[in-house]
């Protein structure tokens, strides 16, 4: 069925060995360098308050403590909007996050970092760091932050505007850092003219990456004034270009070394313990490594925007859709920059709409500034709109999916924030999750008194993003292949890239070997960020093949006395066309390297790719709530996406089973709890619970293959999507089940009791 | 804080080494025996990654104290396979792509070993039961499951 010989395989991971055996090395694990100190970090007990006076010197006076930093080490910065990836952010609000200045915005904020001879004297230490604070009343949801008289946070943040992503129109003053409209047609008419109207109006929690690496660092200066950093980061070069910034050096010299990472899926981008170990190292003289406690991880990283959502959709009798209108509000945290731009973007993409007003509001609250997560803001604004759209398809009495199949979007198709859809798979993903056995299994309504069963669906997209990518294939004389690249490698992509450069030159995969490098190794390469690498960075392999491709056609011609074009290959052989004398690739490489199987030739591929191939997908899933206890079981899910071209068919179903859970975790048992003193609840995984095996079944994904154009072998992102659609489908079927609606994440067996009337509402300031 | 000795047998060998009393088994393993397979996911024995035997028995090596090991057997995922010649476990991690950033797969090796030794013919519930105490957020389970399912020749629920 398949033109290719290695895309489609599932070849096993060749980090696999390593991981299994448990010599795999992580930041963590690095081999400290002699006299290496521990680093560790004092973080603000409030939620708000102004920082009065800092005193050091206690911490100083206990032996063992070798360097103190505050905010005071950290040199001006400019005001400069930066790019990270998926996550925008202004250099001044990254340094004020990295160490608070006059002011700790929330609970966990750095005011200071210590150095000492192990880590158990830095711990003490921080407890002799005399600080003054004058509490200030905090504001921990957009709902709240943007009531008239709530707390500013950021007095001057309007008279910043325009300097980086604070910049906004609108509706922005106070703690809304930005407002962005998007209307086309008369949104307010169709919807007073239409015969059906349905609302929801949904609020979502802060929710964590969970990654089960804490985040950590080495940090060295060199005798010549590098700063060499080992850690587990997404990105390397962002790392360098933070560093470069915060520290006021030239990027060149910053060297940042990417370890093995634990999981990211956003987390892992911005930098927080990075410049402290280098200003506590250069302070101290000595090397300094650090690693983030699960509590400083929940308290002080990026956690994905909590949000408020509303959603009005007006439709004809037929199920048409005909006017959709929504209000975003998302919490940005501490500073401006939530993903609400996407949200936006993704809430309604799904659907081919007239009419439609999106009014999206980046709101500043005492919180950790959010950060990416898995397909960032969308899973927030796509859960208000899915569960309208259950809401529709059972006031106008059609199938669920058979109401998104009629409102589809197609190819050609203007999304109200701007980009034309090219070839997307939505009818295929729509139409396969309809055919799919599981959709018309029958379903035990009640199974036994006190349960109740019921199925649910939801539509999803997601942008994917690019970037640039560089790859460097050094060809041996054996014919095997050792690529370099600069992507971090978290879901398997050194063998997606390797695949990819395989197929190109049709050898098989175990003689190519992709290996993730330092930032003196390879040029600028983005974040592992928007299900990018496999796309972009393997097009980068794509592309490095083809110069090797042509580099044996130019050989075997001038050898062979033909031109280059009539030199082909048969079953990885290469010969003139129409047969005669053939050679395998080790000889064509030997012959390259000069006849020398210890030789080797170079050549290398950068691109930054403007094809992006969007994600669809749709969920199915089978709940049985127990109407006694509240709780929700997921008996049954089935994914169904369109992967554009799977080259790792193993790889891409991990992605959207491990995405898949994320959501369900998110839907149903996940939620950064924060106090009215603004202080934060739940502080270890005990008490942020997130899916265990036991919580969820097998997660069935189903690869629809629509080939993304803009990719030689058809590539779409796919790794971030499976996040999005669970908190609507689950919602859906728990509507199914019960015949209530949940509008609030997490839903706990307190919120479903509470929907069912068993239990009385919870303040819902609390 | 003092400096004991402690005697331990340690995946199969006899070590002798000196710790902090303050110390976890986690800290002595890996940073004074060199072993890092075992992970500090969360220091709490909420997350699993640091899953070692302890005579046995399986343990979250954070919440151990050193000390406590004193005439003990420890095995870490150190303990099962080697370059080359995996556990079966282990190749069936492989296999089943059952994993993805790794940071968590050392001791999800290392329970579901200690599962199939005590059940060698588990049902998919047991093997979900067996791993509870490991979070994963990569992979949400599936292929993990699956993997263990397959060197256990499984029984059906």
């Amino acid at each position: 069925m398949s033109e290719y010989g290695v895309i489609g395989t599932r070849p096993p991971r060749p980090d696999g060995e390593d991981k299994v055996l448990g010599t795999a090395r992580y930041g963590a694990d690095v081999e400290r360098p002699a006299g290496c100190l521990a680093g560790a970090v004092l973080r603000s007990p409030h939620g708000h308050a102004r920082i009065l006076g800092i005193d050091t010197a206690p911490a100083l006076a206990i032996p063992g403590v070798r360097a103190v930093v505050t905010a005071a080490d950290l040199p001006a910065v400019e005001a400069a909007g930066a790019r990270l990836g998926e996550g925008p952010i202004d250099l001044q609000d990254l340094r004020s996050n990295v160490l608070a200045e006059g002011r700790a915005l929330y609970h966990g904020h750095a005011i200071a970092a210590v150095a000492a001879d192990d880590e158990r004297t830095a711990r003490d230490a921080l407890a002799r760091i005399v600080v003054e604070y004058e509490p200030l009343p905090a504001v921990t949801s957009a709902r709240a932050a943007m009531a008239a008289g709530a707390p500013v946070l950021h007095p001057t943040l309007h008279e910043r505007r325009g300097r980086g992503p604070a910049g906004g129109g609108g509706l922005a003053r106070g703690n809304v850092a930005s407002h962005q409209r998007y209307r086309r047609g008369d949104p307010e008419a169709a919807l007073a003219r239409a015969p059906f109207v349905v609302e929801r109006t949904v609020e979502t929690l802060t929710v964590h990456q969970g990654y089960i690496e804490p985040h950590n660092v080495t940090a060295r200066w060199t005798e010549s004034g590098v700063l060499e950093v080992w850690l587990s980061t997404q990105g390397a070069f962002l790392v360098q270009m933070q560093l470069a910034a915060l520290l006021t050096l030239e990027p060149e010299r910053v060297r940042v070394v990417p370890m093995e990472i634990g999981g990211g899926f956003g987390g892992k981008i911005q930098v927080y313990l990075e410049p402290l170990a280098a200003l506590l190292a250069r302070k101290s003289g000595a090397p300094v490594h650090m690693v983030m406690s699960r509590a400083e991880e929940l308290l002080a990283t990026g956690p994905a925007p909590g949000a408020q959502v509303s959603v009005r959709l007006g439709a004809e009798a037929d199920g048409r859709i005909v006017a959709a209108s929504a209000t975003l509000a998302y919490e940005a945290g501490a500073f401006p920059g939530s993903a609400v731009r996407e949200a936006a973007a993704c809430v309604f993409a799904p659907y081919a709409i007239e009419n439609v007003s999106i009014d999206a509001y980046d709101v500043v609250v005492n919180k950790p500034k959010s950060a990416p997560y898995r397909a960032p803001g969308a899973a927030n604004a796509v859960f208000a709109c899915e569960v309208a759209l259950d809401e529709l398809a059972r006031t106008v009495g059609l199938d669920p999916i058979a109401l998104r199949l009629r409102n589809r979007a197609d190819e050609g198709y203007r999304r109200v924030d701007g980009p034309v859809f090219g070839r997307i798979g939505l009818r295929e993903v729509l139409e396969t999750a309809r055919a799919h056995e599981h959709y018309g299994a029958p379903l035990t309504r009640e199974p036994r008194p006190g349960a109740r069963r019921g199925r649910g669906v939801a539509a999803s997209f997601w942008l994917n993003g690019s970037g640039r990518s560089t790859v460097r294939a050094r060809v041996r004389g054996d014919g095997t292949v050792r690529l370099v690249e600069g992507s971090t490698d978290i879901g398997g992509t050194r063998l997606s890239v390797a695949m990819q450069f395989a197929e190109v030159l049709g050898i098989p995969i175990e003689a190519v070997r992709a290996e993730v490098v330092d930032t003196d190794e390879v040029p600028w390469t983005d974040a592992t960020f928007g299900s990018r690498v496999t796309f972009a960075t393997g097009m980068a392999a794509h592309d490095a093949a083809q110069a090797v491709q042509r580099r044996v056609r130019e050989h075997l011609a001038a050898r062979w006395g033909v031109g280059p074009e009539r030199i082909e290959r048969i079953d990885g052989r290469w010969c003139v066309e129409g047969g005669g004398e053939s050679l395998g690739f080790a000889e064509v490489a030997r012959a390259l390297c000069g006849g020398e199987e210890g030789g080797f030739f170079e050549e290398s591929a950068t691109v930054d790719p403007e094809g992006v191939g969007v994600a669809f997908a749709a969920h199915v899933v089978d709940v049985e709530v127990d109407t006694e206890t509240g709780a929700v079981e997921v008996l049954r899910y089935t994914a169904v996406q369109d992967v554009g071209s799977a080259i790792h068919p193993s790889h891409v179903e991990g992605q959207i089973q491990g995405g898949v859970v994320q959501g369900i975790g998110w839907a149903l048992m996940e939620g950064m709890e924060y106090g009215p003193d603004g202080r934060l609840r739940n502080q270890g995984l005990l008490d942020y619970r997130m899916p265990t095996a036991l919580d969820v079944p097998f997660v069935e994904a189903v690869l629809v293959e629509v080939p993304n154009p803009g990719h030689p072998f058809g590539v779409r992102g796919v790794g971030e999507i499976p996040i999005v659609a669970p908190p609507a489908s689950i919602a859906n079927a728990i509507h199914d089940a019960i015949g209530v609606r949940l509008d609030r994440l997490p839903m706990t067996p307190r919120r479903v009791l509470e929907a069912l009337g068993v239990i009385a509402a919870e303040d819902e300031d609390g | 804080m003092s400096e004991v000795m402690i005697e331990a047998t340690i995946n199969g060998t006899a070590r002798t080494f000196a710790c902090d009393t303050r110390d976890s088994l986690l800290e002595v393993l890996r940073d004074r025996l060199g072993l890092r397979g075992a992970k500090a996911g969360c220091n709490t024995g909420d997350c699993g990654a640091c899953t070692v035997r302890l005579d046995g028995d399986l343990v979250c090596a954070c919440l151990v104290l050193a000390v406590e090991i004193e005439g003990r057997a420890v095995q870490t995922v150190e303990g099962l396979g080697t370059d080359g010649a995996l556990h079966r476990v282990q190749a069936a991690f492989v296999a089943e792509d059952a994993l993805q950033c790794g940071v968590c797969t050392p001791g999800f090796v290392v329970a579901a070993v200690d599962l199939l030794e005590r059940n060698p013919h588990p049902t998919e519930t047991e093997v979900r039961q067996a791993l509870e105490g490991n979070l994963c957020r990569c992979t949400g389970y599936d292929k993990i499951v699956r993997a263990v399912l397959t060197c256990a020749g499984a029984r059906d629920e």
